[in-house]
């Protein structure tokens, strides 16, 4: 790892500016994670939630501002940057073609991930999908794609872990499946940046919330200390919905919360 | 690259369709020519590339499209791996299948058109080589830059053609001469076309492939 990686923040975003032609997705965006936080983002559709995940992540390249991720910067590293993180997106990056195995193989391969044969069984039986290993792809349910999407994505057993509305498609199984998978990942140490529209998953993993509208970061916020602030009516406002959704933990089940950072200073 | 010959071994689709369609661009000039006319070995150079091409422009269309059909690649550019690699990988399975598909044409060739190249075989393979490597190199290029746009096909054979002329006069000259069993010193010049084609080609992918999969 480079070594600025023992810098304060693992995930630094200084003024994104992301343009499509003369539409802006994202307006100087300001990011900071320090190693093992775990941040849940919200917003409406259109936001620019997935615009910032992929710019973050190097599959977009910033209009303006840069990302430095683990001291490497997207726009020149991220080839080496991408040894140290895991994206789970809408589309699950699988072939169709290839059995679920012959998945796992070949980005095992290009991870370069050693004792791959044992990793894959392993990560297999983790997602459940034990009994379909050797079955193509084209014949698995979306959620099982979805799942084996996770075992892709954690192959190369990356420090930072970018989930893009991990729970879509997925059963109430599933979706408690993941749900400990990523609690799991929480609690190891990962870094973890999760966009969601529900907001009990999303306040339930995390330690941090933020909200994105029209590209621009409105609020971000400790978890521990939402309580004291308005983050509720800029939700409801922002999604147009009318009431907190019941399951979702008010500020007052912060005990959700792993930790808090305490006061969080951004660097100007 | 792994993948994409497992992929192309249980589905078929690439190779089968480049070879019939190959088969179906032959049978129409055997049809059209006639293969009893004077001046049909002057053509025969001709007839190949242009069966060559337009097979292999099919496997093209399939090289990025495919990946960004299925969403593959953005799991493919995440993987800690260098734009020029993955530009590598593409373009030498690109490169294979349209080998493949081409030695099925020539034997295609022989059995319609009572041609044998088996006297010509080694210096007819170099340039097939040659020229189908400038192809494949080209084709990746642009089959890349393509993949975004909704009228892929037609973008990669608008982009690719002009570009690929060089190569296709170098190659079909050199076939005319080879076949006419003119000296390997005379075929030379435009041996040193195509490699010169392909080596620009190839420096040109490697500075500028990073960018055009940027976005």
């Amino acid at each position: 790892m480079a070594e600025s990686h023992k810098q304060e923040y693992i995930i630094e975003a200084r003024g994104l500016v992301k343009k499509f032609g003369f539409k802006t997705a994202l307006r100087q965006v300001d990011l900071f994670l320090k190693k093992g936080d775990c941040l849940a983002l919200f917003g409406p559709n259109g936001a620019g939630k997935t615009t910032l995940i992929q710019t973050m992540c190097s599959l977009m390249r910033p209009t303006a501002g840069k990302v430095v991720i683990a001291g490497f910067d997207t726009r020149y590293d991220s080839a080496a940057l991408h040894q140290f993180i895991g994206v789970i997106a809408h589309d699950t990056f699988l072939y169709s073609d290839l059995t679920a195995a012959e998945n796992l193989v070949f980005y095992g391969r290009m991870y370069n991930v050693s004792r791959l044969n044992e990793k894959i069984e392993n990560l297999i039986n983790l997602v459940g999908l034990s009994a379909y290993a050797h079955d193509q792809v084209q014949t698995f349910s979306r959620g099982m794609k979805q799942r084996l999407s996770v075992a892709r994505a954690i192959i190369h057993d990356p420090a930072i872990l970018f989930l893009d509305e991990p729970y879509t498609g997925l059963d109430q199984q599933g979706i408690e499946d993941l749900k400990q998978l990523l609690m799991k990942f929480r609690d190891q140490g990962k870094t973890i940046i999760l966009t969601s529209h529900n907001l009990s998953r999303g306040l339930e993993l995390c330690n941090r919330a933020a909200i994105l509208n029209a590209g621009v970061l409105i609020y971000q916020e400790d978890i521990a200390k939402i309580k004291k602030d308005d983050f509720k009516q800029i939700y409801l406002k922002l999604t147009g919905e009318k009431t907190w959704p019941a399951q979702a933990p008010l500020p007052a089940s912060s005990k959700n919360s792993r930790r808090s950072c305490g006061k969080i200073s951004y660097p100007s | 690259m792994w993948k994409d010959f497992l992929s192309e071994l249980r589905s078929k689709e690439l190779v089968l369709s480049m070879c019939l369609f190959a088969f179906l661009v032959l049978i129409i000039f055997s049809f059209a020519f006639g293969t009893g006319l004077k001046s049909f070995k002057g053509i025969i150079p001709g007839i190949l590339w242009v069966a060559f091409i337009f097979s292999g422009l099919l496997g093209l269309n399939r090289s990025f499209g495919v990946e960004r059909d299925k969403g593959t690649l953005p799991g493919l550019l995440l993987c800690p791996v260098s734009p020029w690699e993955i530009f590598l990988a593409k373009m030498i399975g690109t490169l294979i299948f349209t080998v493949i598909m081409e030695i099925f044409t020539l034997l295609v060739f022989t059995i319609l058109y009572n041609q044998n190249f088996l006297p010509f075989l080694l210096p007819l393979g170099l340039v097939i080589l040659l020229g189908t490597l400038g192809f494949s190199i080209i084709g990746t290029i642009f089959s890349a830059m393509s993949s975004t746009t909704s009228t892929r096909d037609v973008m990669l054979s608008i982009l690719v053609f002009p570009i690929y002329v060089p190569v296709i006069i170098a190659a079909v000259k050199a076939t005319g001469l080879i076949l006419d069993g003119t000296s390997i010193q005379t075929v030379y010049a435009w041996l040193k076309i195509l490699v010169a084609f392909d080596l620009v080609f190839l420096l040109l992918a490697y500075l500028t492939f990073g960018f055009i999969m940027e976005e």
